[in-house]
């Protein structure tokens, strides 16, 4: 059901906790507050974020004649959310799963949820390069109008799962729409000093080795941090912060790439 | 821990259960031959053998989080550099059993070495005289090998760590696991059925996503028969470097891990604060040790 999605994004980073969730949510929050339709599917089976942050926490998926009918979060249904989090009875359950079982659920997710036409299909992954990872890109490799952003933090480890993220890309022949560093800095509220907590400047550097288009830095902000369970857009609630321009600016960059294949060339000419 | 295998009908006993291969469920499984002659229930050589190497080891722990990020493999060394460092007969080991993101050999700034195979299994890399550590990074050959593995090559690899590493005599040997809760971790478990594990720490943040995914790792916990020993609190404040004042980057909209403590009654073994201080001056350590 995957051909009527104009855009598919696969949010990875090899390192967890750098804010793959946080970027997959809120540039779906972004996309409808900007007037796409938009669907965000999250194959986190272990460790399901998105429920909670877009405070969806109690909604449950149903089958429907078509197949599974997402969640949505709002009337006009612009963002559809599917999420192993709406499968399960308490949010204390822990998914405790071998490899083939997790495969055949990401098949499901991929396969038998009815989007509807989407503009966008954001796709929101967990840490590491194993059998989420192998399977959603080996569905979608053949799907041209598919490419990944990769998220990273400006410390070494991040850095260098994010490169193996890359070899991981390479390999599978997804293309790379760009890399967007986050957590690049901290205003200290007291001071105004602004640390670089994880240093920074390492995910522009890495964008340059790499020949991956750089999307933008996000500040730490605790602001944003707040965000989380509430199911609000940046752009909305705090317009004029570094990260709804970085969220502004992405989409307006991705708007600009053509939906059918190709999105590689586009997104460099941009840049 | 369920025995249930993937494929299986969908009211499978359990191969190791007594019914296994008799209720009706088993008609027509491709496995119901071999349950029935009780094969399937017989535990996993490897289980025995994991017993004899690590027979000289005291304190089997776990370091698991649930969410990634957290400082799990941080604190996993902090913790090995205090136990060694108390007392030079304390012997520690690590063992990085995160897979894809290995990243021992980074934060414990022995990147680049080498680990021998010789006639009595793996020797760790030696970090100091009484901190030895095995990761699948020093077997990689280059940083941007990525190690694209699905579950049952990972869980060989873990089977392969826990039988083969000679860790010689360990007082503590400190397992650093993946986030989340899949293969490493049933496998962790399984394999060190026999041998015995004290328990786990879980790491966390104080924020509720991080909170979030800990509850379901200590279900699996509970489930699976693991001893929960504590909870350690990372980047709970930050400190700032310019006026020392703190500040929470992580607010604990739901109570933090006190809450979770509470809840649970596993105690709160301690509170690190983000401190960019700190985390230079590791670094530096690491730097000018390093050959
Ligand atoms: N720019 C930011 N400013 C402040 N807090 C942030 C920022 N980005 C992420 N966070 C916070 O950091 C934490 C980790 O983020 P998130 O859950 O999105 O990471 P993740 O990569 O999805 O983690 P996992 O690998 O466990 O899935 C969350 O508490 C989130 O609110
Ligand atoms: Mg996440």
């Amino acid at each position: 059901m995957l051909e009527d999605v104009k855009q598919i994004l696969l949010v990875l980073s090899g390192k967890g906790g750098v804010g793959k969730s946080t970027v997959s949510t809120q540039l779906a929050l972004t996309l409808k507050v900007r007037g796409y339709k938009v669907g965000l599917l999250d194959i986190d089976l272990c460790g399901p974020s998105v429920p909670y942050l877009l405070n969806l926490e109690s909604q449950s998926v149903h089958q429907g004649p078509d197949g599974w009918v997402p969640v949505y979060l709002d009337n006009e249904q612009r963002l559809g959310v599917m999420s192993i989090g709406f499968l399960l009875s308490s949010r204390n359950d822990a998914v405790v799963w071998r490899g083939p079982k997790k495969t055949s659920m990401i098949k499901q997710f991929l396969e038998d949820v009815y989007w509807q036409d989407l503009d966008y299909l954001i796709i929101d992954t967990p840490p590491g390069t194993s059998d989420e990872h192998i399977t959603v890109m080996e569905n979608l490799r053949h799907v041209p109008q598919c490419s990944a952003i990769l998220v990273t933090t400006p410390q070494a480890v991040a850095i260098e799962d994010v490169r193996k993220e890359i070899t991981f890309c390479k390999k599978t022949g997804i293309s790379i729409f760009g890399i967007i560093e986050n957590m690049s800095g901290y205003v200290c509220p007291e001071c105004s000093e602004c640390t670089n907590i994880f240093s920074s400047g390492g995910g522009k550097s890495l964008s340059e080795i790499a020949r991956v288009p750089f999307l933008g830095s996000i500040p730490i902000d605790p602001r944003v941090g707040m965000l989380a369970g509430q199911g609000k857009a940046a752009v909305s609630e705090l317009p004029n912060c570094t990260t709804s321009k970085m969220f502004d600016e992405l989409v307006r960059k991705l708007s600009k790439s053509p939906t059918n294949g190709n999105s590689e060339t586009s997104a460099n000419e941009d840049l | 821990m369920s025995k249930v295998p993937e494929n299986a009908p969908q009211h499978c006993p359990g191969t190791a259960s007594e019914n296994a291969g008799k209720v009706s469920a088993c008609a027509g499984c491709p496995n119901q031959n071999l349950c029935a002659s009780g094969a399937a229930s017989a535990p996993d050589p490897a289980i025995e053998i994991i017993k004899n190497r690590l027979a000289n080891v005291k304190h089997k722990i776990l370091i698991i989080s649930g969410k990634g990020g957290v400082g799990k493999s941080t604190v996993t060394s902090l913790l090995g550099h205090a136990l060694a460092a108390k007392n030079p007969d304390i012997n520690v080991g690590i063992l990085d059993a995160d897979i894809c993101g290995p990243s021992q050999p980074r934060v414990l700034g022995v990147r680049g070495e080498q680990v021998h195979n010789s006639g009595s299994g793996w020797s760790p890399v030696y970090v100091t005289d009484n901190l030895s550590v095995m990761s699948i990074g020093f077997l990689l050959g280059s940083p941007d090998d990525a190690v694209i593995w699905r579950g049952p090559k990972k869980n060989g690899m873990i089977k392969q760590f826990l039988s083969e590493v000679d860790w010689g005599d360990l007082d503590y040997l400190l397992i650093d696991t993946p986030p989340g809760t899949s293969d490493e971790h049933l496998s962790s478990v399984q394999y060190l059925s026999g041998a015995g594990l004290a328990g786990a720490v879980a790491v966390t943040t104080p924020q509720e996503v991080a909170l979030l995914d800990v509850r379901k790792q200590l279900s699996f916990c509970a489930t699976a028969g693991v001893p929960v020993l504590g909870l350690i609190e990372n980047m709970a404040l930050y400190i700032c470097p310019n006026c020392k004042s703190q500040s929470e980057i992580f607010p604990a909209t739901t109570g933090g891990v006190a809450q979770l403590s509470a809840e649970l009654g596993a105690p709160v073994l301690g509170s690190l604060p983000l401190d960019p201080a700190a985390g230079a001056r590791l670094r530096h350590w690491h730097h000018t040790r390093a050959p």
